[in-house]
Formats: C-alpha cells, structure tokens, sequence
C-alpha cells in the first residue's frame, strides 16, 4: 500500500491532526504526512505527551491521532488508564509493530514487546486492529467504528513493509 | 512565598468567560474546583504530568481561545521535555502556570526537586518567549497584567508556601461530566 494511500484514507475520514514520535516502520509513510500541508502534525517527546496532544482534538470537535512505535506502548498505559479510558477520551494511535511475532524478528530491544503488544491492547481493554496490505479502508473503518462506539482510544497495528 | 490557594484565586480573577483551563492532579485541581467550578475548567484528576500537553493540543487547535495551564512543580518535572516542545510550537493564546511549593504537597509534601532550580530559567532556556517569576501576590498580578496584554506564549513561575486548605472537597463532577461540559466551552 502506498503511503499517500494512507493518509488520503485517513484525511476523507476527517482526521489531519497528529501528534507523535517517529517510527521506522512506516518511515516514507511519516516523511510524507509531515510534508503534507493538509495534516497538522506535533513532534511530540513522549508517546503519552503525543496522547495529550491528540486527545485535544475532541474538545474541539474532531479525532485525533498518534504516531508512534509499539516500544512506547508502555508509555502509554497511566495516559490511557487515569485519562483517555476514565474520561472516555477517543484518539486514533497509529502503531508500527517492531518485533512482530517475536524473535528472531528484529532487533533484541523489540523481542519482548513485539510479541506482546496486541495483548497490552487486550488488557487495557483498548480495541486494536491489524492492518493488511489488501484491506486499508476496511480495517480503518473498523477501528474506526470501534473508537467511536466505545469513545475511547483505539489502535492501528502496521507491520514493516505494510505501508510503503 | 504565596499560598497557593491564593494564587489560584488571583489567578481566576483575571480570567476571562471563554478562556479554558487545564488542571492537574490533586490538590490544584480541587482547589480550582473549590474557588470557581467553571465549565471551562477540565479538572485533569488522574495521569500526572499531562496537563501541559493537552493544554497545548488546545492552545494549537482552539487558537480563539486563551488556554491557561495550571499545574504544578511535580507535574512539571515529569513531563519536563513538554517545555521545549511547547517552545517550539509557541501558541500564542498559551499561558502556562507552574505553582512551585518544592514539594508533592497533595501526596503528604514530600520535598521535590525543584528548590535546586529555577523552573522559569529552565522555560527561558527552552524558548519560551516570555517568563516571569513570582514571589508574592503583588508581582503574580502585574505578570498577569502583562501576560492578559502581550498576545505571546507566556510562563508564570509561581513560587508558592505549603498552605494545605483544611476540608478541601474532591472534584464532585463525573469524569465524563468534567468532559461534556469542557467539549461545549471549547467549542463556544
């Protein structure tokens, strides 16, 4: 999937302000959405800060959105616990999945979390999905409706090479 | 040295309708609750360190809107990399407040970090614009004077006593309460 693609998907669904911390894994996919004038993106320092940012969105009528890679999940989890979760905060967190599977996939530092990530979305009770090369605008959609179902935060799993 | 109770109160005084505040945790939060419970106010009870950031998605995406940050030493500390990012976006509508008792007051005032340094230096060397530091109620409402007229991403460093206000009741507001109220002033 090409990363215009992408950002072309979430910009027709209303979401064009992001904030984040950068991630290989879709690194041509982030080059092209900060160089988009049409998406509002906030280099953020921290994946909770990140959160913070996006979650502002909502007061002001729209959804958010994070970038971030699955190593900062831990980051995450008192942002999501005693904020976004406890107040019904909805964002969309965008997460490249490093280590995916477990080792020996990728780097030592992403054997641990790379295995464990859908399940640290799992027991916060955070709905994820996993995105696929062939089904982007179906699986947006689903997040999507989940996030606003529940109106909380929701995740976007993308794997190396998904988004090119 | 300024208790903090009055500072808020100060504070508050120069508050305008539609101007929106972000809180943080524990006792500056109920003491915001207790002083003027206004729609505008998001009472920020959990996820310590916060406050400033969404305070700037805010001040980023409501640029009609002043913004007004209070929070305090702790809260500063452990999201200390949010100054230089606020810096670096510099909304101008941002009025961040930190009230600096060198302590975690609202846990039992255990001593912080921050009587070894100066948070308004560390702001300042961040490139906030404008900062100001303040030790008495006196220069907290000529700051406020000059912050309400400069139109510029603004920091005040309260420096403030240990002054624990007996009785203090918990923010009563249900957290999605707090939320739906906080949406509809955002967007007035």
């Amino acid at each position: 999937m090409d990363a215009s693609e992408f950002w072309a998907a979430m910009k027709e669904r209303g979401l064009n302000f992001f904030a984040g911390v950068p991630d290989s894994t879709f690194q041509d996919t982030y080059n092209v959405m900060v160089s988009d004038p049409d998406i509002r993106y906030v280099p953020a320092v921290r994946e909770d800060v990140a959160l913070g940012i996006a979650s502002a969105t909502y007061f002001t009528g729209g959804l958010g959105g994070v970038i971030m890679q699955n190593s900062g999940v831990g980051n995450l989890v008192n942002s999501l616990t005693s904020f976004n979760l406890m107040y019904k905060i909805p964002a969309l967190l965008v997460v490249g999945w490093r280590g995916y599977g477990g080792p020996p996939n990728d780097a030592p530092e992403h054997w641990i979390m790379g295995a464990k990530t859908p399940e640290f979305f799992a027991l916060m009770e955070v709905p994820y999905e996993i995105l696929e090369p062939d089904n982007l605008e179906p699986t947006i959609d689903r997040i999507l409706a989940a996030i606003k179902e529940r109106s909380v935060p929701g995740a976007l799993l993308v794997r190396a090479g998904v988004i090119s | 040295m300024i208790a903090r109770y009055q500072a808020i109160e100060r504070i508050l005084s120069h508050m305008r309708d539609g101007d929106l505040v972000v809180s943080t945790t524990g006792m500056i939060s109920r003491e915001l609750f207790t002083l003027d419970d206004r729609p505008g106010n998001f009472y920020m009870i959990g996820s310590m360190g916060l406050a400033s950031a969404m305070g700037l998605g805010l001040a980023i995406q409501a640029p009609n809107k002043r913004v007004f940050v209070l929070e305090g030493d702790g809260s500063a500390l452990m999201s200390l990399g949010t100054l230089p990012l606020i810096a670096s976006e510099r909304p101008a509508n941002l009025v961040h407040i930190i009230l600096d008792n060198e302590a975690y007051e609202s846990t039992g005032g255990q001593a912080s970090i921050s009587s070894h340094f100066d948070l308004a230096d560390t702001a300042r060397s961040s490139g906030y614009p404008w900062t100001r530091r303040v030790e008495d109620l006196e220069e907290l409402e000529s700051a406020l004077l000059e912050v309400a007229a400069a139109d510029q991403l603004s920091l005040i460093l309260v420096k403030a006593g240990i002054a624990p206000v007996g009785g203090i009741p918990r923010v009563s507001h249900l957290p999605e309460q707090i939320r739906d109220r906080f949406r509809v002033a955002a967007q007035a």
